[in-house]
């Protein structure tokens, strides 16, 4: 299988394009901003699964250039994963709409933008994998993080009416929705230790969400029922809490 | 976070901040405070514990291997459980391994940490060909035994205090297959170990399990265990960890008796000659790693680990005297290793000399430390020293003496500005 990765610098990223590696025997695309950060990534996954991988540009926010991108290269893939993602400032956020917009860019319209692209062509050569890397933070809004919170819900359901558009086509669409893992992004977050997740176990979730033909996944599996309360609770009652 | 080492004491309160660039790095490093890299957490104390630690684990890549000469260039946050993963079934090994894999190799040069091989090895920094350290200042310096061959000599075995550790240059061992040759041969006494570690002093791999309880004619009773490369058959690796403990256990589950009794049957249960039978290189070398999270046996209050080395001339007499405490103390564990060093490199702060060391696990226990301070005034009356990677509650006169070299490793630290950027608990207790 040809896997193409988008925001291949992500921590999850770098485990998951390993996990397909080892066990697959996956050819990689990598495709990131950070170009001597991903050569590095890309040298190693080489030496350690002796299979194809290769560097390329890519940028979530430019949307003029992703047709482009998905045009020059020279085999296409079976698969894509979006792995790339902005967690940004909410107080920010909340002040000052660049932080915002940024947020949204790159969580919704950027995941949009190349995903239709890719969706065309899985959808004329009749097969594909598309795995979307959303949030539990989408499941409902939170005053602390409502703006990425938003946009990620929006590529939930986005993710949802692809699947349902794709079926047919025998093209598969997985949600995953991590809660917090430990990566750059959550770094200076003050978070609960026992809820947080390592970027390698929400890899080898996802690849198990692959290989057992799951729709959607939560990241670890007991957000599932941590997200089940919080959905049921009131509307009324939900927005005095804190949490 | 909270944060302990691999004895699970003490536990403290930290900062935690990771990197997986050199800017990444020099950028958190310009941040003013002192700090300490934490690798996975294997040393027993305090030597990798500070307010304020840096993770080395997403600095894990492999940069280049070189596969005629069995060369890897990697990250300092790679662990040993990595490479025999990705190098094993093509052959190679590490050239010097120690009691678990699951220890990154910046960790392993910073503790310049030995093996079953040691007395025919060395130590593992004898395969570091090169390596880049960052300096208080971001400043990076390449290092070889040649070039800043201070500064290399300083920094394996430094523990973690002359700077950071970036990428590392490793000389592997080309192997046949992933099976040793192993042999077990039982001792009645420390006089029978002693003369059995002498005997096969040309083999490859060895050290002994020790009975730290048994009294009287039985003292020094021990497994010893041999092993060789076998020179044929398959390379293959799979290896899953098969147990776990999983939660503190109640801290009285091991005391006196039930260590006795377990030293008692091993010791009777294990056959009195096993001649060359095939086991697996991770069973050889690392049979703990079989047990995930094993350090919860000794509870919540956590344990540590005392390992010694004496001078061979008085290694006998140093280590009758030692048994008979322990024994006598009762405080003594089912965890005792027993082996045969070679001689001592020349860097300034490595634990290993020629002479016999003794490692043994005990529980955090009221009258532990005032037994230890015991062990201690034998230790150094026997010329000997204590393992910097194990030690939490070592006094400052007992390292002094024990590491004749410290000056030259604090005027260094002194010289070059490291004493403000890099420390550890255990530096700062040292007044290193």
């Amino acid at each position: 299988m040809k896997l193409l990765i988008l925001g291949a610098n992500s921590d999850v990223a770098y485990y998951i394009a390993k996990k397909f590696a080892k066990s697959e025997r996956s050819s990689l695309f990598m495709a990131s901003r950070n170009q001597k950060l991903l050569a590095k990534k890309v040298e190693d996954l080489k030496i350690r699964y002796l299979v194809e991988v290769k560097a390329l540009f890519f940028d979530a926010t430019d949307y003029e250039s992703h047709r482009n991108f998905y045009d020059s290269l020279d085999t296409k893939p079976d698969g894509v994963i979006i792995c790339f993602g902005f967690l940004g400032d909410q107080k920010k956020a909340q002040r000052d709409f660049i932080e915002s917009r940024q947020i949204i860019e790159t969580n919704y319209l950027g995941a949009v933008n190349i995903l239709e692209i890719i969706a065309e062509d899985f959808e004329r050569r009749g097969h594909g994998l598309i795995i979307g890397i959303s949030s539990v933070a989408g499941e409902r809004g939170r005053k602390s993080n409502y703006i990425y919170g938003s946009a990620k819900g929006a590529l939930t359901i986005y993710l949802s009416g692809l699947r349902n558009r794709l079926n047919k086509r025998n093209v598969r669409v997985i949600t995953v929705l991590p809660g917090f893992i430990r990566t750059k992004m959550t770094e200076n977050l003050d978070l609960p230790q026992k809820l947080i997740a390592e970027p390698e176990e929400v890899a080898e979730d996802i690849y198990q969400a692959y290989i057992k033909n799951k729709d959607v996944i939560y990241s670890k599996s007991f957000w599932k029922w941590i997200m089940l309360v919080i959905k049921m609770i009131p509307e009324n009652l939900f927005k005095r809490t804190n949490i | 976070m909270k944060l302990f080492g691999w004895g699970k004491y003490p536990v403290i309160q930290v900062e935690e901040s990771y990197f997986e660039s050199i800017e990444q790095l020099k950028s958190k490093l310009s941040i003013p405070g002192d700090y300490i890299v934490h690798g996975m957490g294997r040393s027993y104390g305090d030597s990798a514990l500070n307010r304020r630690v840096i993770f080395s684990s997403k600095f894990n890549k492999i940069l280049n291997f070189d596969p005629i000469n069995g060369v890897v260039i990697c990250e300092s946050g790679m662990t040993i459980s990595e490479l025999i993963e990705v190098f094993l079934p093509r052959g190679w090994f590490l050239s010097v391994t120690p009691g678990t894999k699951f220890i990154t190799v910046g960790g392993a040069i910073a503790s310049d940490v030995h093996g079953k091989n040691h007395h025919k090895a060395g130590c593992f920094s004898e395969f570091v060909r090169s390596f880049d350290l960052m300096l208080s200042n971001g400043e990076i310096v390449h290092c070889t035994r040649e070039n800043n061959s201070e500064l290399f000599r300083a920094t394996c075995g430094g523990m973690g205090l002359t700077g950071i550790i970036l990428t590392v240059k490793l000389k592997l061992q080309q192997i046949q297959s992933s099976f040793i040759r192993e042999t077990l041969i039982s001792c009645k006494n420390l006089e029978e170990i002693f003369n059995l570690f002498e005997e096969h002093s040309l083999v490859t791999y060895s050290v002994a399990w020790i009975d730290c309880l048994a009294k009287g004619k039985n003292l020094g009773r021990s497994i010893l265990m041999l092993g060789e490369h076998e020179d044929s058959g398959k390379l293959n690796h799979s290896f899953k960890q098969k147990w776990m403990v999983p939660f503190d256990l109640p801290h009285i589950c091991l005391n006196r008796y039930s260590v006795s009794l377990f030293n008692h049957f091993y010791y009777n249960l294990t056959p009195k000659y096993i001649r060359e039978h095939l086991v697996r290189i991770d069973n050889f070398f690392y049979p703990l790693d079989k047990i995930a999270h094993w350090n919860r046996l000794y509870g919540h209050r956590g344990f540590t680990q005392y390992q010694l080395v004496l001078s061979k001339e008085s290694s006998f007499e140093g280590l009758k005297k030692i048994l008979q405490m322990i024994g006598a103390s009762g405080l003594g564990s089912f965890l005792a290793v027993l082996k045969l060093f070679g001689t001592q490199n020349d860097n300034y702060l490595s634990f290993p000399k020629k002479g016999y060391t003794l490692a043994l696990d005990f529980k955090i226990h009221p009258k532990l430390f005032s037994f230890l301070r015991e062990l201690d005034r034998v230790v150094l009356d026997h010329e000997g020293r204590l393992y910097l990677a194990k030690d939490v509650r070592m006094a400052r006169e007992v390292f002094i003496k024990g590491y004749p070299k410290y000056e030259k490793f604090e005027e260094l630290r002194e010289m070059m500005e490291m004493k403000m950027k890099f420390n550890s608990l255990q530096s700062k207790r040292l007044g290193v």
